[in-house]
């Protein structure tokens, strides 16, 4: 549904976008990640028409993106990161406007207003001045305003940014039920736990460039050590143990604190139960353990030697 | 046109939404346009109390200067007083009063003999102490006192006691003059002693109220050209034209400043990313101002019409069109406000300054007429110069659609000029 080939960028001499090659396929949401800087934001601008790229192209549904009256742009949704709403109107009043840019009718218009209000929750305050809202209640209608013309794509650059926790899950609702609808979503963040909720696939920027382009398991394949395993201990650990632990087979780096050892190891199923006959057979008693999943933190940090809010 | 008609309805109803807006554009024009056109009206009542205030300081007490001062008293220009010179000079100082006139002693025996004393003979002084900050009035109050002077004079001359003690001494004066031709002699001495002759008539038969000397032989008689006979000028048309031309730029301001905004929010994004052409963009933030512009000019016009009788007397076509022509000009002027500013608030500050030149060099707070010549030229570019005459010669000045063809043709040159540069500098990329 929607490809990008090559797409390329300049902002004087800084190269903001550079030669980014990535895809998403009907109903597939797409998550793009990268600290500040990255290129995620000229990306999406690329996307949505507001930028022409200096080298390159997008295609949605197989056909080049024009200029600025391309029809093409219809098929896209536009949430900013930044609130794109008129506060001295009503809800309603907001959607008609934006509904009207799409050229909808008078029966389509209403129509489309009525299913994103219901959506999103907010046909209760359809008649309420937006600027009465809370900022959730304003970024679920921001959300509302790119679905009215029913666009095959959905941009979202950064939309649960200053958001509560109900709202922000009220918006994951929304975004999940236009997946099942078939909505391509390609979901701009730096925060991962978002991404990894919500993403079939995710794409990782760094300096304008695709450092990586997989599912969250496979992404998380890419560093070495893929799990962690955190021990508690009765007593305190000798710190000369870690050297002998860190000579078992599968164990990437072990970290020791006052009570509790953390394992960092590549397989969890070949490993974990020799690292426990370790502390056993030491006579070691261990009062709890956890094991956890390599985050797309790490990741992150294991491709570019930064942290991903730096 | 579903998405231009949507963006110009969005932009007319959140002004009108902004009540502070509204009462900006229309009620500020509407105050200080009523108050410029009380001052400048020259129908109105209130000239009466505009007469100019002189303090007269009588040191003289002589029959001429008693005269002369009740003639300034009578005169319906002046608001005369009697004061003592000190307390005149103080009251003048403080700005209590414009002139202060002062008749030092002997004035009126110094001003007979010099009557026919030729070019010779001294004159009478009379001081004029006058606020240098109102020096055209002082001007005006100097002009009356030489008629009224030279009417007090010649009555003397004429008719009173120290006219003949003038011609007396003249004619004694006369007699032992040797240096004169005789001639000369004779016909001087035959004019004096008719002069004579007349005040003695005059003394016996108690007629010198009735024909007194010589008296000014003209009266001015003036006629405001206006749109027809016996129309009076209406200071309210012009200062109306003034302020809707000023206050309708400082909207125009708000329009541009607000794209500004627009662009530094999401909004922009959306619209930008809607399938719409630069033109539906910026063109319906033009129709937008265009229209909200002829709305303030329709509103002030109208109060101006109902509460002060100003009228279109000249062409309404060239009325509607200089009105149409101006209101372009603004929308020009908002879109470029929003292409060439960075910041909505650094754009506000430097087209508030740039409105205010534009204003003040265009004839909107004082007519053009009133500036040095080489000013006037100047100002000849000077697109809200063009609006403002246009609409003085379609109201006050009741001229025909002809004479604002060249207004007309100006603004809308300046307009496209505007809305050149403004669409050539927009910076159309998001921040």
């Amino acid at each position: 549904m929607l490809e990008l080939h090559d797409l390329t960028r300049r902002f004087g001499a800084l190269t903001a976008v550079d030669h980014v090659t990535f895809g998403a396929a009907a109903g597939e949401m797409v998550g793009l990640l990268g600290p500040n800087g990255a290129g995620k934001t000229t990306t999406v601008a690329m996307i949505a028409g507001l930028l022409p790229p200096d080298s390159g192209e997008v295609r949605i549904g197989g056909r080049r993106l024009g200029g600025d009256t391309d029809p093409l742009k219809s098929r896209i949704g536009l949430v900013t990161q930044d609130l794109a709403l008129i506060d001295g109107l009503s809800a309603a009043e907001n959607l008609q406007f934006f509904a009207a840019l799409y050229d909808l009718d008078r029966q389509a218009s209403k129509r489309a207003v009525a299913e994103a209000l219901d959506l999103t929750g907010l046909t209760e305050r359809a008649r309420d001045k937006v600027k009465t809202f809370s900022g959730g209640m304003k970024r679920r209608l921001n959300l509302a305003a790119a679905l009215l013309h029913g666009p095959d794509i959905l941009l979202l650059d950064e939309p649960t940014v200053g958001v509560d926790p109900q709202s922000r899950n009220a918006i994951f609702e929304n975004l999940e039920t236009l997946k099942r609808r078939g909505t391509t979503i390609l979901y701009t963040t730096h925060y991962m736990e978002e991404a990894e909720r919500l993403c079939d696939r995710i794409v990782i920027l760094d300096h304008g460039r695709v450092i990586a382009d997989d599912t969250a398991q496979g992404l998380s394949k890419l560093v070495p050590a893929q799990n962690l395993i955190t021990v508690a201990l009765e007593n305190a650990p000798d710190a000369l143990l870690a050297d002998g632990l860190h000579a078992l087979s599968g164990v990437q780096r072990v970290e020791t604190a006052p009570g509790v050892v953390r394992v960092a190891v590549t397989d969890l199923a070949s490993t974990m139960p020799a690292v426990l006959q370790w502390f056993t057979n030491r006579g070691l008693k261990y009062q709890h353990v956890s094991t956890e999943r390599a985050s797309l933190e790490t990741v992150f940090l294991a491709l570019t030697g930064r942290a991903l809010r730096d | 046109m579903r998405a231009f008609t949507a963006l110009v309805k969005k932009d007319i109803r959140l002004y009108m939404a902004d009540r502070r807006a509204v009462l900006m554009s229309v009620l500020a024009p509407i105050a200080i346009a009523s108050f410029f056109g009380f001052i400048f009206d020259e129908t109105g009542a209130q000239h009466q109390a505009s007469r100019v205030a002189v303090l007269l300081a009588d040191e003289d007490r002589s029959a001429v200067s008693t005269n002369l001062a009740a003639l300034l008293t009578a005169d319906s220009a002046l608001d005369v007083k009697a004061a003592a010179l000190s307390q005149a000079r103080d009251a003048v100082r403080r700005g209590k009063a414009t002139v202060a006139i002062r008749f030092p002693a002997g004035f009126g025996s110094t001003a007979a003999s010099a009557f026919f004393g030729g070019a010779d003979a001294r004159k009478a002084d009379i001081e004029l102490l006058y606020d240098p900050s109102h020096a055209s009035e002082a001007s005006m109050v100097q002009g009356i006192l030489a008629g009224h002077a030279m009417e007090a004079v010649s009555k003397e001359m004429f008719s009173g006691k120290t006219g003949r003690d003038a011609v007396d001494a003249s004619l004694a004066q006369l007699r032992g003059n040797t240096t004169i031709a005789s001639d000369q002699q004779r016909a001087l001495t035959s004019l004096l002693e008719g002069v004579k002759g007349w005040n003695d008539v005059s003394q016996s038969s108690g007629s010198a109220g009735a024909v007194n000397g010589p008296t000014i032989p003209f009266e001015v008689k003036k006629e405001p050209v206006t749109s027809g006979t016996g129309v009076p000028y209406n200071g309210y048309a012009h200062s109306f034209a003034g302020m809707g031309v000023q206050f309708i730029l400082f909207m125009a301001i708000e329009m541009g400043v607000g794209l500004l905004a627009q662009r530094r929010e999401g909004l922009w994004k959306r619209l930008r990313a809607a399938p719409l052409s630069r033109t539906v963009l910026l063109g319906s933030r033009a129709v937008s101002t265009a229209l909200l512009s002829l709305f303030i000019l329709a509103c002030l016009f109208l109060f101006a019409r109902v509460v002060f009788g100003v009228r279109i007397e000249g062409s309404l076509t060239g009325f509607v069109g200089v009105a149409v022509a101006f209101s372009l000009l603004a929308a020009a002027f908002g879109l470029l406000i929003a292409s060439l500013g960075r910041t909505p608030e650094s754009a506000r500050g430097l087209s508030i300054v740039a409105t205010l030149l534009l204003v003040m060099l265009g004839g909107a707070w004082v007519p053009t007429f009133v500036f040095p010549k080489w000013l006037q030229q100047a100002t000849a570019v000077i697109p809200t110069r063009w609006a403002v005459d246009g609409l003085d010669a379609t109201t006050w000045r009741g001229l025909g659609l002809s004479s604002v063809a060249w207004p007309i043709f100006f603004l809308l040159a300046a307009t496209l000029v505007f809305g050149g540069l403004a669409v050539a500098r927009f910076r159309w990329e998001s921040e």
